[in-house]
């Protein structure tokens, strides 16, 4: 493969979302959890619930910051490095993220700031529904996201004329067919990594000593969530990949590294693909499993990579390890959310130390098994940026091979530094608590400014912080 | 219709850019004026100033990136790989110039290389921008609706003048807003760096006034002929008149008018160059009609804006005015 300008846009576009998908998937769950707990606060009056939302208000401020500036990257690289991509596509999928830009300035720029600044200045219920509206209006991004990259695995609506898309149904486009699936995948992935977070929080605050309301509260919310989700995804995702059988035949074939079709798919647990003698090495699978599971019968048969040109054929490697790091993170938060589940029905949860002791390094495992599956879907759908539409080799911008080693050699420094510090930061909070850090007055003044939220325990950190004595007892 | 469409999405870019401009400008402005003072409590005063505005000012250069794309595609796909390293100098320096911001609170009391950050990333942003509105003035190589320029086609002479003229400006709008939203120390220093920077930012207006239809004889026909002179006289006359009021106004004890001047001073300027590319989007070669995206792509996002817009500029003016008056020493928003 040559460093070409095409080559280093690609890792450019891969490393700057990669970066970014992690801060939106986190406050898409987050802003659910705080709204989820708002609720719960005004209908049962327990002041645990609003100390907890005051805490993961703040944590969400700065993720919500974070996730803003990686955006802002993204919107211009589509012309910066994908100009043609913005050229052939433009016509319909710029209106989607139109709209997106939209509704996130929308949000941003009012409930966003009630959410986080409203705590002593607006009626309990009007914060409650602001968070509610915040919940909701981040997840109305990712619709219009999910959307238009659906439209590129898929797309649907437009015809083309000249070689440029244009539509003809906005409700096709919109809701093609791989979207619905794929945005329920990719919401329900966001909560379960949120539930992961809260109970790796919940869980550090036990194992350190903290046996408080709220460190118990965090662990058993998180475990009802994760026990009823977990399981869930698992169905989304399988209904998900049929979707793929039916539309993505290409990218089906890389992910079970399936290379004869004339023989039912046995499902590969472990393989090396070898992508030029086109056979896998090491092979451990079990016979009939794949065709199964995607097309409901031990003997189906379905389109092999040997089917596709190798020019139209997606790499291998990628979307099956991907994959498969994702199912397998996925079986593994089913499982030990039914084991959490089991130990708080038998009433240890809280004394039962090993598995706490795991749970408190489970917060990376939801945005490992996010990327995960990204590349799975992403790297799934290549050679085509819009299957059928346009090849990605034919989307490059006419830049310079050097240009683009710059820019990039640019994003890999200033990322590694702004994002660790942010990264940093919310660790210090995480670790603090959300008794310690909710005792802090809340900011006098009401602004729209995100990372502020996250300012008065901050300075609490860095040592002129005034702690109040308005703690919550540790439970006996 | 499809003939007005373009003119309307031509006109709401403008106008975000517009307000990107004038909003963002001031931010940029006062980090701009960070150095020229070393004292921590005045330096503090004036980021409070912007505190609460900034991320919503910046937003809008979103709305103006997105709303290019959306309504002018090819537009899109030409100006940004054109301009691909001063696009990615300024993005990466708002992202400096934002967290910094942030960053700068919670590192206290170690936080001059966050205070390095903030003036540097705003000073490249402003000059980053200055680049890109020279080069789109010098106008883009196109070839097959393609750009097809060099890589530094817009490091020239006139476009790193032009950079220079807009930290010049920003620094102006950001001086003229400290003498507006401040007292004592910190507003009689701007004050002074105002009358310098007006001067500077004047003499920058009018060599671009020059300078272009020298070199560009569509811009001299745009303005020198006889017809068009009557029409368009104004302009240079009304930016005189704004000039030297603001002039006589820094003088005295006038606290907003200095501010509100500079803003009627870069709206014209704003306009000037319209006016001196009109029908151009893409300078010399293609209009706006040219480059649009397709009619159904245009309203269908239109309806969006119609009834979110309203709402976004509503909100805007309320935040302005619920942080309204002097931001006095240590009586910040932190």
């Amino acid at each position: 493969m040559d460093i070409d300008a095409f080559l280093l846009s690609r890792i450019q576009f891969a490393f700057t979302i990669s970066f970014h998908i992690v801060f939106p998937a986190f406050t898409i769950g987050l802003s659910a959890y705080i709204a989820t707990l708002l609720g719960m606060w005004l209908k049962t009056g327990d002041k645990k619930y609003h100390v907890l939302a005051r805490f993961w208000t703040k944590i969400f401020a700065v993720s919500f910051a974070m996730g803003v500036v990686s955006g802002i990257v993204l919107s211009y690289q589509f012309g910066t490095n994908w100009s043609r991509f913005s050229v052939v596509v433009g016509n319909v999928i710029g209106p989607l993220i139109g709209y997106e830009v939209l509704t996130a300035f929308f949000l941003e720029a009012s409930f966003l700031g009630v959410m986080l600044f409203g705590w002593t200045r607006v009626p309990p219920w009007l914060h409650f529904l602001s968070a509610c509206i915040v919940a909701g209006g981040t997840a109305l991004s990712g619709f219009w996201i999910l959307s238009a990259n659906s439209w590129m695995q898929y797309p649907t609506g437009h015809e083309m004329r000249d070689g440029i898309a244009y539509p003809l149904d906005w409700m096709a486009i919109i809701f093609n067919p791989t979207f619905p699936m794929r945005y329920m995948h990719m919401m329900t992935a966001a909560y379960l990594t949120t539930a992961f977070v809260v109970l790796a929080t919940g869980a550090r605050h036990l194992m350190v000593g903290h046996r408080t309301e709220t460190a118990r509260t965090m662990v058993r919310m998180a475990i009802l969530m994760i026990a009823i989700t977990a399981p869930l995804q698992a169905v989304i995702g399988h209904r998900h990949g049929e979707d793929t059988a039916k539309y993505q035949p290409a990218k089906l074939a890389a992910i079970e590294a399936h290379w004869d079709s004339s023989k039912p798919a046995p499902l590969v647990l472990f393989a090396w693909p070898d992508e030029v003698a086109g056979v896998n090495r090491f092979e451990i699978a079990i016979p009939g499993l794949a065709s199964l599971l995607t097309h409901g019968s031990m003997d189906a048969l379905f389109p092999s990579l040997n089917d596709f040109a190798m020019q139209d054929r997606p790499p291998v490697k990628i979307p099956f390890f991907g994959f498969r790091i994702m199912v397998g993170i996925g079986v593994f938060m089913i499982l030990f959310g039914w084991l959490g589940a089991f130990l708080w029905w038998k009433g240890k949860v809280f004394e039962e130390r090993r598995w706490l002791w795991v749970a408190q390094y489970t917060w990376p495992l939801g945005f490992m098994a996010i990327l995960a599956g990204w590349f799975v879907t992403e790297v799934g759908r290549q050679p085509w940026i819009a299957t059928g539409v346009l090849r990605s080799k034919d989307a490059i911008s006419r830049v310079t091979t050097a240009q683009v080693a710059i820019s990039l050699a640019l994003f890999v420094c200033v990322y590694c530094v702004v994002f660790s510090a942010g990264v940093l930061l919310i660790n210090r909070l995480i670790g603090k608590g959300p008794d310690e850090i909710t005792t802090e007055e809340p900011p006098q003044q009401p602004s729209q400014r995100p990372l502020k939220a996250a300012q008065a325990p901050a300075s609490e950190l860095f040592g002129d912080g005034h702690p109040g004595d308005d703690k919550i007892q540790p439970a006996t | 219709m499809e003939w007005y469409l373009p003119v309307i999405w031509a006109g709401l870019i403008g106008t975000a850019v517009m307000l990107y401009v004038v909003l963002d400008g001031f931010d940029l402005g006062i980090a701009i004026l960070f150095p020229t003072t070393r004292d921590e409590a005045e330096r503090d005063q004036m980021m409070n100033s912007v505190a609460p505005f900034w991320d919503g000012n910046e937003t809008w250069l979103v709305l103006g990136g997105g709303g290019l794309w959306v309504a002018f595609p090819t537009a899109y796909a030409i100006i940004m790989p054109a301009f691909y390293l001063p696009v990615t100098l300024m993005l990466l320096a708002l992202i400096f110039r934002g967290v910094a911001f942030e960053f700068r609170w919670v590192a206290k009391p170690n936080h001059h290389v966050w205070d390095l950050a903030f003036w540097v990333g705003s000073v490249m942003a402003a000059f980053s921008q200055g680049l890109i509105l020279g080069g789109m003035i010098q106008g883009i190589t196109v070839v097959d609706r393609q750009f097809a320029g060099g890589p530094f086609d817009w490091f020239t002479p006139f476009t790193l003048m032009c950079g220079a003229g807009v930290v010049v400006g920003y620094g102006l709008l950001g001086a003229t807003w400290l003498i507006y939203k401040t007292e004592g120390k910190v507003a009689e220093r701007s004050r002074a760096q105002a009358k310098v920077l007006l001067l500077g930012l004047l003499a920058f207006a009018i060599i671009v006034s020059l300078w272009t239809p020298y070199a560009h004889p569509r811009i001299a026909e745009r303005w020198f002929t006889w017809r068009n002179i009557a029409l368009l006289w104004p302009f240079p006359v009304l930016t005189g008149l704004c000039g030297l009021m603001a002039w006589r106004r820094l003088h005295g004890k006038h606290e907003f008018t200095p501010f509100a001047l500079t803003i009627a001073i870069f709206a014209l300027c704003f306009l000037g160059l319209a006016i001196s590319n009109y029908p151009y989007l893409v300078p010399p070669s293609l209009t706006i009609w040219d480059v649009a995206a397709a009619p159904a792509s245009h309203v269908f996002v239109l309806i969006g804006v119609s009834f979110l817009l309203p709402m976004i500029l509503f909100y805007t003016a309320f935040v302005y005015w619920t942080f309204r008056g002097k931001v006095k020493i240590d009586s910040g928003y932190h």
